[in-house]
Protein backbone atom coordinates (compact mmCIF):
# COMPACT_ATOMS: atom_id res chain seq x y z
CA UNK A 1 0.00 0.00 0.00
CA UNK A 2 1.74 3.65 -0.67
CA UNK A 3 2.25 5.84 1.89
CA UNK A 4 -0.59 8.32 0.92
CA UNK A 5 -3.23 5.99 1.56
CA UNK A 6 -1.85 5.15 4.90
CA UNK A 7 -1.84 9.29 5.65
CA UNK A 8 -5.46 10.17 4.59
CA UNK A 9 -6.06 6.69 6.27
CA UNK A 10 -4.90 8.28 10.31
CA UNK A 11 -6.39 11.83 8.62
CA UNK A 12 -9.40 10.44 9.06
CA UNK A 13 -9.22 8.71 12.24
CA UNK A 14 -7.49 11.82 13.45
CA UNK A 15 -10.40 13.89 12.48
CA UNK A 16 -12.90 11.19 13.99
CA UNK A 17 -10.92 11.52 17.08
CA UNK A 18 -11.21 15.24 17.25
CA UNK A 19 -14.63 15.69 16.70
CA UNK A 20 -15.05 12.71 19.60
CA UNK A 21 -13.12 14.94 21.83
CA UNK A 22 -15.42 17.88 21.39
CA UNK A 23 -19.19 16.38 21.64
CA UNK A 24 -17.81 13.90 24.34
CA UNK A 25 -18.78 15.40 27.57
CA UNK A 26 -16.76 13.45 30.31
CA UNK A 27 -13.66 15.39 30.37
CA UNK A 28 -11.05 12.00 30.70
CA UNK A 29 -12.31 10.20 27.84
CA UNK A 30 -12.32 13.53 25.67
CA UNK A 31 -8.61 13.83 26.99
CA UNK A 32 -7.55 10.35 25.98
CA UNK A 33 -9.56 11.10 22.58
CA UNK A 34 -6.66 13.95 22.27
CA UNK A 35 -3.99 12.03 22.76
CA UNK A 36 -5.38 9.85 19.91
CA UNK A 37 -4.96 12.91 18.02
CA UNK A 38 -1.31 12.98 18.36
CA UNK A 39 -0.78 9.52 18.21
CA UNK A 40 -2.18 9.86 14.34
CA UNK A 41 0.39 13.19 13.94
CA UNK A 42 3.34 10.56 15.40
CA UNK A 43 2.33 7.41 13.07
CA UNK A 44 2.15 10.09 10.29
CA UNK A 45 5.49 11.30 10.68
CA UNK A 46 6.80 8.07 10.84
CA UNK A 47 5.68 7.62 7.22
CA UNK A 48 6.75 10.23 5.95
CA UNK A 49 10.66 9.03 7.60
CA UNK A 50 11.09 11.24 9.62
CA UNK A 51 11.45 9.44 12.97
CA UNK A 52 13.00 12.02 14.92
CA UNK A 53 10.25 14.01 14.77
CA UNK A 54 7.87 11.11 15.08
CA UNK A 55 10.07 10.20 19.22
CA UNK A 56 9.28 13.39 19.82
CA UNK A 57 6.02 13.91 19.03
CA UNK A 58 5.12 10.82 20.78
CA UNK A 59 7.19 10.77 23.58
CA UNK A 60 5.20 14.41 24.13
CA UNK A 61 1.64 13.06 23.32
CA UNK A 62 2.24 11.09 26.44
CA UNK A 63 3.62 13.52 29.00
CA UNK A 64 0.48 15.87 27.91
CA UNK A 65 -1.62 13.52 28.30
CA UNK A 66 -0.57 12.44 31.77
CA UNK A 67 -0.33 16.16 33.03
CA UNK A 68 -4.05 16.55 31.73
CA UNK A 69 -4.87 13.45 33.65
CA UNK A 70 -3.32 14.37 36.81
CA UNK A 71 -4.61 17.96 36.35
CA UNK A 72 -8.19 16.51 36.26
CA UNK A 73 -8.24 13.26 38.04
CA UNK A 74 -9.23 14.71 41.18
CA UNK A 75 -11.90 17.05 40.02
CA UNK A 76 -15.45 16.87 41.21
CA UNK A 77 -16.40 17.50 38.33
CA UNK A 78 -16.14 14.95 35.20
CA UNK A 79 -19.51 16.44 33.32
CA UNK A 80 -19.15 19.60 31.37
CA UNK A 81 -22.31 20.91 29.97
CA UNK A 82 -22.65 21.01 26.47
CA UNK A 83 -21.87 24.40 25.00
CA UNK A 84 -24.89 26.20 23.70
CA UNK A 85 -24.11 27.09 19.46
CA UNK A 86 -25.25 29.73 17.31
CA UNK A 87 -26.23 27.62 15.10
CA UNK A 88 -26.46 30.52 11.73
CA UNK A 89 -23.07 31.59 13.01
CA UNK A 90 -21.68 28.26 12.78
CA UNK A 91 -23.36 27.24 9.16
CA UNK A 92 -21.48 30.84 8.00
CA UNK A 93 -18.41 29.38 9.62
CA UNK A 94 -18.83 25.77 7.75
CA UNK A 95 -19.34 27.85 4.36
CA UNK A 96 -16.76 30.02 4.38
CA UNK A 97 -14.13 27.67 5.66
CA UNK A 98 -15.23 25.29 2.67
CA UNK A 99 -14.99 28.00 0.05
CA UNK A 100 -11.69 28.81 1.28
CA UNK A 101 -10.59 25.18 1.00
CA UNK A 102 -12.14 25.07 -2.61
CA UNK A 103 -10.17 27.75 -3.40
CA UNK A 104 -7.15 26.48 -2.41
CA UNK A 105 -6.96 23.81 -4.26
CA UNK A 106 -5.24 25.18 -6.60
CA UNK A 107 -2.38 26.36 -4.34
CA UNK A 108 -1.82 23.28 -3.21
CA UNK A 109 -1.19 21.52 -6.73
CA UNK A 110 1.71 24.05 -7.17
CA UNK A 111 3.31 22.44 -4.02
CA UNK A 112 6.68 20.46 -5.14
CA UNK A 113 6.24 16.52 -5.36
CA UNK A 114 7.28 14.38 -2.21
CA UNK A 115 10.44 13.93 -1.86
CA UNK A 116 11.72 16.73 -4.35
CA UNK A 117 12.22 19.70 -2.28
CA UNK A 118 12.88 23.51 -3.59
CA UNK A 119 15.96 24.76 -2.20
CA UNK A 120 19.31 23.87 -2.93
CA UNK A 121 20.26 24.36 0.83
CA UNK A 122 19.20 20.98 1.97
CA UNK A 123 20.82 19.26 -0.87
CA UNK A 124 23.47 20.56 0.29
CA UNK A 125 23.42 19.46 3.88
CA UNK A 126 22.84 15.65 2.14
CA UNK A 127 25.97 16.16 -0.02
CA UNK A 128 28.08 17.06 2.79
CA UNK A 129 27.06 16.61 6.10
CA UNK A 130 28.76 13.92 6.92
CA UNK A 131 31.53 15.34 6.15
CA UNK A 132 31.53 18.25 7.49
CA UNK A 133 30.60 17.43 10.70
CA UNK A 134 31.05 13.57 11.26
CA UNK A 135 27.52 13.17 12.73
CA UNK A 136 25.38 10.46 10.57
CA UNK A 137 22.27 11.69 11.86
CA UNK A 138 21.92 14.10 9.36
CA UNK A 139 19.16 15.88 11.41
CA UNK A 140 21.31 16.04 14.46
CA UNK A 141 24.02 17.37 12.23
CA UNK A 142 22.23 20.41 11.39
CA UNK A 143 20.18 21.34 14.89
CA UNK A 144 23.63 21.11 16.57
CA UNK A 145 26.09 22.16 14.01
CA UNK A 146 24.75 23.99 10.98
CA UNK A 147 22.18 26.04 12.88
CA UNK A 148 23.50 25.52 16.75
CA UNK A 149 21.95 29.20 17.42
CA UNK A 150 18.90 28.04 16.89
CA UNK A 151 19.21 25.50 19.37
CA UNK A 152 20.68 28.50 21.61
CA UNK A 153 17.76 30.11 21.62
CA UNK A 154 15.39 27.23 22.07
CA UNK A 155 17.45 26.36 25.17
CA UNK A 156 16.86 30.17 26.40
CA UNK A 157 13.23 29.97 25.79
CA UNK A 158 12.89 26.25 27.82
CA UNK A 159 15.21 28.14 30.51
CA UNK A 160 12.93 31.33 30.70
CA UNK A 161 9.72 29.38 31.03
CA UNK A 162 10.48 27.19 33.57
CA UNK A 163 11.96 30.45 35.16
CA UNK A 164 8.57 32.27 35.02
CA UNK A 165 6.97 29.19 36.39
CA UNK A 166 8.76 28.36 39.12
CA UNK A 167 8.15 32.48 40.15
CA UNK A 168 4.97 32.88 39.73
CA UNK A 169 3.77 29.44 41.59
CA UNK A 170 6.22 29.88 44.14
CA UNK A 171 4.69 33.97 44.87
CA UNK A 172 1.51 32.29 44.98
CA UNK A 173 2.41 29.17 47.73
CA UNK A 174 4.32 31.54 49.69
CA UNK A 175 1.64 33.77 49.65
CA UNK A 176 -1.00 30.94 51.01
CA UNK A 177 1.85 30.37 53.76
CA UNK A 178 2.16 33.44 55.08
CA UNK A 179 -1.67 33.92 55.29
CA UNK A 180 -2.02 30.80 56.63
CA UNK A 181 0.46 31.58 59.67
CA UNK A 182 -1.36 35.31 59.85
CA UNK A 183 -4.57 33.86 60.42
CA UNK A 184 -2.96 31.39 63.15
CA UNK A 185 -1.13 34.06 64.49
CA UNK A 186 -4.36 36.06 65.12
CA UNK A 187 -6.33 33.18 66.83
CA UNK B 1 5.65 6.09 56.68
CA UNK B 2 5.04 5.94 52.97
CA UNK B 3 3.12 3.25 52.73
CA UNK B 4 -0.03 4.51 51.83
CA UNK B 5 0.75 7.23 49.43
CA UNK B 6 1.10 7.28 45.84
CA UNK B 7 -0.80 4.17 44.33
CA UNK B 8 -1.00 0.17 44.89
CA UNK B 9 1.90 -2.62 45.60
CA UNK B 10 1.96 -3.98 42.27
CA UNK B 11 2.54 -0.21 40.61
CA UNK B 12 4.98 0.46 43.00
CA UNK B 13 7.23 -3.11 42.31
CA UNK B 14 7.02 -2.79 38.76
CA UNK B 15 8.01 1.11 39.03
CA UNK B 16 10.68 -0.07 41.26
CA UNK B 17 12.27 -2.44 38.38
CA UNK B 18 11.10 -0.08 35.18
CA UNK B 19 12.17 3.09 36.07
CA UNK B 20 15.85 2.33 35.56
CA UNK B 21 15.28 0.91 32.52
CA UNK B 22 13.59 3.71 31.00
CA UNK B 23 16.28 6.26 32.72
CA UNK B 24 18.91 3.84 30.75
CA UNK B 25 17.05 3.87 27.65
CA UNK B 26 16.81 7.52 27.72
CA UNK B 27 20.84 8.14 28.18
CA UNK B 28 21.33 5.35 25.40
CA UNK B 29 18.68 7.61 22.91
CA UNK B 30 21.09 11.06 24.01
CA UNK B 31 24.47 9.35 23.57
CA UNK B 32 23.42 8.29 19.82
CA UNK B 33 22.00 11.53 18.93
CA UNK B 34 24.49 11.62 15.99
CA UNK B 35 24.44 7.86 15.13
CA UNK B 36 20.50 7.24 14.86
CA UNK B 37 17.46 8.89 15.64
CA UNK B 38 16.57 10.53 18.80
CA UNK B 39 19.03 13.09 20.20
CA UNK B 40 19.23 15.48 23.19
CA UNK B 41 15.24 16.60 23.44
CA UNK B 42 13.78 12.79 23.12
CA UNK B 43 16.23 11.51 25.41
CA UNK B 44 15.61 14.27 27.69
CA UNK B 45 11.88 13.76 27.77
CA UNK B 46 12.55 9.91 28.63
CA UNK B 47 14.32 10.89 31.30
CA UNK B 48 11.41 13.37 32.85
CA UNK B 49 9.13 10.62 31.85
CA UNK B 50 11.50 8.26 34.35
CA UNK B 51 11.29 10.91 37.13
CA UNK B 52 7.31 11.42 36.29
CA UNK B 53 6.70 7.88 37.01
CA UNK B 54 8.20 7.74 40.01
CA UNK B 55 6.35 10.49 41.22
CA UNK B 56 2.81 8.94 40.45
CA UNK B 57 3.85 5.79 41.58
CA UNK B 58 4.72 6.49 44.78
CA UNK B 59 3.34 10.18 45.61
CA UNK B 60 4.87 13.38 46.03
CA UNK B 61 6.36 13.45 49.83
CA UNK B 62 8.58 10.40 49.07
CA UNK B 63 10.12 12.05 45.54
CA UNK B 64 11.12 15.01 47.59
CA UNK B 65 13.02 12.86 50.03
CA UNK B 66 14.54 11.03 47.10
CA UNK B 67 15.40 14.09 44.75
CA UNK B 68 17.14 16.85 46.32
CA UNK B 69 14.43 19.27 44.13
CA UNK B 70 16.74 22.36 44.41
CA UNK B 71 19.98 20.58 43.31
CA UNK B 72 18.06 19.80 40.43
CA UNK B 73 17.04 22.70 39.85
CA UNK B 74 20.66 23.74 40.01
CA UNK B 75 21.61 21.39 37.43
CA UNK B 76 19.25 22.61 34.99
CA UNK B 77 20.68 26.11 35.57
CA UNK B 78 24.22 25.01 35.00
CA UNK B 79 23.09 22.78 32.18
CA UNK B 80 22.30 25.82 30.11
CA UNK B 81 25.36 27.89 31.13
CA UNK B 82 27.64 24.95 29.81
CA UNK B 83 26.24 25.40 26.56
CA UNK B 84 26.78 29.14 26.22
CA UNK B 85 30.37 27.57 27.67
CA UNK B 86 30.92 25.46 25.04
CA UNK B 87 30.01 27.86 22.25
CA UNK B 88 32.57 30.48 23.53
CA UNK B 89 35.39 27.86 23.70
CA UNK B 90 34.36 27.31 20.07
CA UNK B 91 34.75 30.80 20.01
CA UNK B 92 38.37 30.97 21.18
CA UNK B 93 39.28 27.63 19.68
CA UNK B 94 37.48 27.65 16.27
CA UNK B 95 36.86 30.78 15.76
CA UNK B 96 33.36 31.48 15.58
CA UNK B 97 30.83 30.96 18.48
CA UNK B 98 29.58 27.46 18.89
CA UNK B 99 32.16 26.79 15.66
CA UNK B 100 32.86 22.32 15.56
CA UNK B 101 36.29 22.76 17.48
CA UNK B 102 36.41 19.29 18.89
CA UNK B 103 37.82 16.57 16.53
CA UNK B 104 35.25 14.74 13.97
CA UNK B 105 36.43 11.33 14.29
CA UNK B 106 35.46 8.58 11.81
CA UNK B 107 32.12 7.82 10.64
CA UNK B 108 29.50 5.75 12.87
CA UNK B 109 31.57 5.51 16.00
CA UNK B 110 30.10 6.52 19.04
CA UNK B 111 33.35 9.50 19.66
CA UNK B 112 32.78 11.30 16.65
CA UNK B 113 31.41 14.84 15.08
CA UNK B 114 33.01 17.05 17.48
CA UNK B 115 30.95 19.02 19.83
CA UNK B 116 27.76 17.48 18.88
CA UNK B 117 27.60 14.84 21.44
CA UNK B 118 28.65 17.16 24.30
CA UNK B 119 25.75 19.29 23.18
CA UNK B 120 23.30 16.56 22.75
CA UNK B 121 24.33 15.29 26.59
CA UNK B 122 23.51 19.22 27.94
CA UNK B 123 20.60 19.42 25.83
CA UNK B 124 19.29 16.19 27.39
CA UNK B 125 19.86 17.16 30.97
CA UNK B 126 18.03 20.30 30.89
CA UNK B 127 15.22 18.77 28.91
CA UNK B 128 15.00 16.44 31.51
CA UNK B 129 14.90 17.80 34.58
CA UNK B 130 13.23 21.16 32.98
CA UNK B 131 10.22 19.11 32.80
CA UNK B 132 10.44 17.47 35.52
CA UNK B 133 10.44 20.19 37.51
CA UNK B 134 7.94 21.91 35.29
CA UNK B 135 4.82 19.07 36.43
CA UNK B 136 6.53 19.05 39.74
CA UNK B 137 5.70 22.81 40.42
CA UNK B 138 2.18 22.33 38.64
CA UNK B 139 1.22 19.84 40.72
CA UNK B 140 2.41 21.42 43.96
CA UNK B 141 0.65 23.98 43.29
CA UNK B 142 -2.49 22.23 42.79
CA UNK B 143 -2.18 20.38 46.01
CA UNK B 144 -2.13 23.72 47.44
CA UNK B 145 -4.98 25.02 46.05
CA UNK B 146 -7.16 21.63 46.85
CA UNK B 147 -6.94 21.83 50.72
Amino acid sequence: MPVEYWLIFILIVMIIASIAALEMEDILSSIVAIGVVGLGVSLSFLFLQAPDLAIVQFLFEIFAVIILVRAFLKKDYHKEKPSTINKVLAGITVITLAAIFIFSISVFELLPPFGEPLMTTSQYYLDNGAKDTGAVNLVSSIILDYRAYDTLGEVTVLFTAILGAFTILRIKSKSKKDNSELSHASK
Amino acid sequence: MHQNSGMTLIVKTVTRISVWMILLYGIYIIFHGHLSPGGGFAGGVIIALAFLNVMLAYGRKFTSDWLNISFLHDVEAASATLFLVIGILGLSIGGAFLANFMTKGELFALISSGTILPLNIVIGIKVGMSLFLVVWVLAGSKAVKGE
